[in-house]
């Protein structure tokens, strides 16, 4: 699918609200069941409408969490001030009705098809999520390729997709970063990534390494730096900011 | 209010040019830095959405969207390209 250019209108779509799972006590994820849906890739992401009764709309843009071939789903993180996601996280049932329109983006994605390179994720807070769908496509595709995932997140209660998570092994390795609060005798990392973790866990560059880098803004910056620091050429450093909690 | 990318425009990019644009590839008039457009700097309520150049923070793309209409200033950019359309 990689590389073709179908010309395919995008349009606001209804979709059928499949099921809900509550992932942490502010993170939802919601299945979705769309009528006319074209298929995705991995790492590309939804645009979701809410009308209010007096016809004021507010669009935010989730990333699917789904691999390619499944059913489409988006994970949700619940902002204090948001205008989107308390609804999305709190009063969305299964059964409901929810507009959205994609899927969207053809430079935050990995078809799998470059099998020679081994995958850096990094993750800040909810940018897990196309991650999620990342490796679920590399699994469902049989690929090989070896991923190491850098996780950095407020604490193991806060882990995301933490079930799944715990059952890579092997040729996906997962490293978390605590920022905020780490159980009694943790001895992973505690604190920001910083420089000595991102060298101690991104591919070494002769190892050829394609790195995706998604969570707030800051995090994104100061990830992307640090790898283009140790030598990984910028072009092979794939970047998604999707704003801080707060932000929106 | 927090940057973000053109990654968040995918959708507003899609619907303006009628395909997918993130990947396409773009040159800023003012600085000549040439990069995908997903490494934008974007502000989503500037008020309107507003693309900057990530090296020169020149304005590159605004949006506006009145009565139904997308108002487009794409004067910043002095090229386009989507290198996969045929």
């Amino acid at each position: 699918m990689a590389g073709t250019a179908v010309r395919r209108r995008l349009t606001w779509q209804v979709a059928d609200v499949a099921a809900v799972c509550d992932e942490t006590a502010t993170v939802r994820t919601i299945e979705l069941q769309t009528p006319d849906w074209a298929g995705h890739r991995a790492g590309q992401h939804v645009d979701v409408r809410l009308t209010a009764e007096d016809g004021y709309t507010a669009e935010r843009s989730y990333s699917i969490a789904s691999a390619p071939g499944e059913p489409v789903a988006i994970t949700v993180q619940r902002l204090a001030n948001g205008e989107v996601s308390p609804y999305l996280t709190s009063e969305l049932r299964a059964g409901d009705e929810l507009e959205m329109r994609g899927p969207i983006g053809g430079y935050f994605v990995w078809d799998g098809d470059d099998a020679t390179r081994p995958l850096l994720l990094a993750a800040g807070g909810s940018g897990i999520v196309p991650f999620r769908s990342i490796l679920r496509h590399r699994a469902r595709s049989g690929a090989v390729v070896p991923v190491r995932l850098l996780y950095s997140v407020r604490s193991l209660a806060d882990v995301i997709y933490r079930g799944e998570l715990d059952q890579y092994t092997g040729s996906v390795s997962v490293t978390y970063a605590l920022t905020r609060q780490a159980p009694p005798g943790w001895t992973g990392h505690r604190g920001r990534v910083d420089a000595p973790l991102l060298a101690d866990v991104a591919w070494p560059v002769s190892r050829e390494p394609v790195a995706y880098v998604c969570g707030p803004t800051a995090f994104v910056e100061t990830v992307a730096e640090g790898l283009v620091r140790i030598g990984y050429p910028p072009d092979r450093v794939k970047t998604e900011r999707f704003g801080g909690p707060g932000g929106s | 209010m927090e940057a973000l990318d053109g990654n968040a425009i995918g959708g507003l990019l899609h619907e303006v040019f009628g395909t997918e644009m993130t990947a396409a590839t773009a040159t800023c008039a003012c600085c000549g830095a040439t990069g995908p457009v997903a490494l934008f700097t974007v502000f989503l309520r500037a008020p309107g959405t507003v693309a900057r150049c990530r090296a020169c923070s020149a304005v590159l793309i605004v949006i506006v969207r009145a009565k139904g209409m997308n108002c487009v200033d794409l004067s910043g950019i002095a090229r386009l390209d989507r290198l996969d359309a045929a």
